[in-house]
């Protein structure tokens, strides 16, 4: 048996007609690994929802294939797919009652009545919807709903557990709780999941890595520490991260003793030329125009550097986002102290070289993270 | 404004009365006719006030109706018979057509589905005199003349668009997410379609029965053209109480207020089922 839980080949999805349609998924390829948990991450109409309903079966594939385990399943129907899907919009059944409804589940499979009452209630402690196993879906909230559906996907003996949204509409509290459960059992069965969501706090705590989607195109796959450290272009260094990474047009001027990054007339960023490392400056020396890139954590205030002008100082209980008027853009820093700054106060820039991500300003590829050359 | 709100009132009250006389007048004095002889009946000045008799519908039942020079053998309750069958057969064949059809309508978005459905809800646009000519020369062709067959067949002109159209808009407003979860969970798309989504679509597809039902009883014309007397429904019988020795009107009195009884009934009783039906599926389309 191989390792590779679930291979996606060059799939494509088109809605409409040829011409006017929707390219919704554009050439993906992923290999999701046995046991894994994997994230995708997007906005809204991103096309992670559809590609999540093509390996259901719901979904047609325009083109490209799809296997789980050794089958190729992208031709056969959902009932032979052998995956769980827990639904965005609950899909409770209404005229049953929510253990019915969990028990469905398993009802098709060899378990005895017993077997699948203890399974039931199990799955139901572990997302707290013991006391409503006997009501009715129209009579409970949203998100216990929504807890329903999760067991009634996770209970069952699949390949692949397909997780829309399955926490969008629980509290903060019960959501961090329950992340943690999840996880749990997942990875103590060794099954592998696929989970669609918009929150990146969720991806971060439950994937093992994320795939995060724009315009239907995979724009990076990797883990949660690679994706924060070392964005594969601008959209994901500004998609992930809270705040989003601050992002500039500068031009690099190289000469012996130092690196200049030149973000307009007024500031520019000078390094000693050490702290790049040569094949950085050679390729800035080749490209000239580039966009910088740093993360609001990264910026720092010191009694001298480039001036920035603060525009809003928000204290949020437990940190400070200073939004600030710098080199024609907006620049946002965070500070975990309660910071004392002023309407239209000057402050002073500093941005350390291994903190910079630099990027093509043509094709918003990165070029180097912390100062050293991708590749 | 609150003298204004009582005139209000009163206007409202004056023109629902006016409203419901003046559709309920004609059926309450058909319902009193049934019960006299035409003497009581042409009498002038007209009164509410005489002595009822069941020999009207004593006559209807017996099958002998009797003019005032001789007696008439009419078949009243087989007119009766003929129309209950049709009426349910057509429906029962609608529905076992429709219902499917509309499920298909509903949820597989296919090349010229769109077309395909409103070309069938057209045929309830043309006249049915229009089509009558031509049909009666093929049905005369292909031996479906004066059979039930046949005029079940023509019955479906009636009830398959009104099954298919108010059981589309049920089928689409079930989310299709359900259905996914069934069939995900290992059943087929023949068993989600049995125990999803047409339980979920049960009140939609009762209303759609009840008045298919109810237009295939009221149809006249179709039977009256395709069919001879003893295949015809009742509302081509009635037309047997107009004599030549006279017209007895008291029997057709009865012989209406035992034809409408049926549809009458059964829109009462399912008077909640036919308003959520009519404005959950039909219009929203």
């Amino acid at each position: 048996m191989s390792d590779v839980m679930l291979d996606l080949n060059s799939v494509d999805k088109f809605y409409g007609s040829k011409g006017q349609g929707v390219h919704a998924v554009c050439n993906i390829s992923m290999k999701v690994m046995r046991g894994e948990i994997i994230a995708l991450l997007g906005s809204s109409g991103c096309g992670k929802t559809s590609m999540l309903r093509m390996v259901a079966g719901f979904e047609a594939v325009s083109r490209g294939k799809i296997s789980i385990g050794d089958r190729e399943i992208h031709a056969l129907r959902p009932v032979e797919r052998n995956v769980a899907m827990a639904f965005e919009g609950y899909s409770l059944y209404p005229t049953v009652t929510v253990r019915d409804n969990i028990a469905f589940a398993l009802k098709s499979s060899k378990f005895s009545a017993t077997d699948v009452a203890v399974k039931v209630d199990e799955i139901a402690a572990m997302l707290e919807i013991s006391t409503i196993l006997d009501k009715y879906p129209s009579s409970i909230s949203g998100g216990q709903q929504q807890r329903a559906s999760l067991a009634r996907a996770l209970i069952r003996d699949a390949d692949l557990y397909l997780l829309d949204e399955p926490m969008g509409q629980l509290e903060p509290q019960l959501r961090t709780l329950l992340r943690g459960r999840i996880k749990a059992y997942i990875k103590e069965r060794g099954l592998t999941a696929i989970l669609v969501t918009h929150d990146q706090t969720e991806a971060n705590a439950l994937a093992d890595r994320i795939a995060v989607m724009e315009d239907g195109e995979l724009q990076q796959f990797a883990s949660p520490e690679d994706i924060k450290k070392s964005p594969a272009n601008i959209f994901t260094g500004t998609f992930v991260g809270e705040p989003p990474m601050n992002v500039f047009p500068a031009r690099a001027s190289i000469s012996e003793e130092t690196v200049c990054l030149r973000l307009n007339e007024n500031i520019d960023l000078s390094y000693p030329a050490d702290a790049f490392s040569a094949e950085l400056r050679a390729s800035l020396a080749e490209m000239g125009d580039i966009v910088l890139g740093v993360r609001p954590y990264a910026v720092q205030r010191r009694d001298t550097g480039s001036l920035a002008t603060v525009v809003v100082n928000q204290w949020l209980g437990d940190q400070s986002h200073i939004a600030t008027n710098f080199a024609g853009g907006s620049l946002v820093l965070v500070e975990h102290d309660r910071t004392q700054l002023s309407e239209d106060e000057q402050i002073a820039i500093y941005l350390e070289p291994s903190d910079i991500h630099i990027f093509n300003s043509k094709t918003g590829m990165a070029i180097s993270h912390g100062a050293r050359l991708i590749g | 404004m609150q003298k204004n709100s009582n005139l209000e009132n009163v206007l409202r009250g004056v023109a629902i009365t006016a409203i419901i006389l003046f559709f309920m007048f004609p059926i309450l004095w058909i319902f009193l006719m049934s019960f006299q002889t035409n003497e009581t009946i042409l009498r002038v000045p007209p009164s509410p006030f005489f002595e009822p008799t069941l020999t009207n519908y004593r006559s209807l039942i017996s099958g002998k109706l009797e003019g005032s020079t001789a007696t008439l053998e009419i078949a009243f309750m087989s007119n009766l018979y003929n129309s209950l069958f049709l009426s349910v057969t057509s429906v029962t064949v609608g529905l076992i057509l429709g219902v499917p059809a509309a499920y298909a309508f509903a949820r597989l978005k296919f090349r010229g589905s769109e077309d395909i459905a409103f070309t069938l809800l057209s045929f309830r646009f043309a006249p049915p005199l229009l089509v009558l000519l031509p049909l009666t020369i093929y049905f005369q062709q292909i031996g479906l003349a004066d059979t039930y067959g046949g005029l079940i067949w023509v019955y479906q002109l009636i009830v398959l668009p009104l099954i298919l159209w108010i059981v589309r808009g049920y089928f689409e407003d079930i989310p299709a997410d359900i259905e996914y979860a069934y069939r995900i969970a290992g059943h087929s798309f023949w068993a989600t379609f049995r125990k999803i989504a047409l339980p979920l679509a049960g009140p939609g597809i009762a209303a759609a029965g009840l008045l298919a039902f109810i237009f295939a009883w009221n149809n006249f014309i179709f039977a009256l053209v395709l069919a001879s007397a003893d295949k015809q429904p009742v509302t081509v019988g009635a037309l047997a109480f107009i004599t030549a020795s006279g017209i007895n009107y008291g029997q057709i009195a009865a012989g209406i207020m035992l034809s409408i009884a049926p549809t009458f009934a059964l829109a009462l009783y399912a008077q909640r089922y036919l308003v959520e039906g009519l404005s959950l599926g039909a219009v929203k389309g």
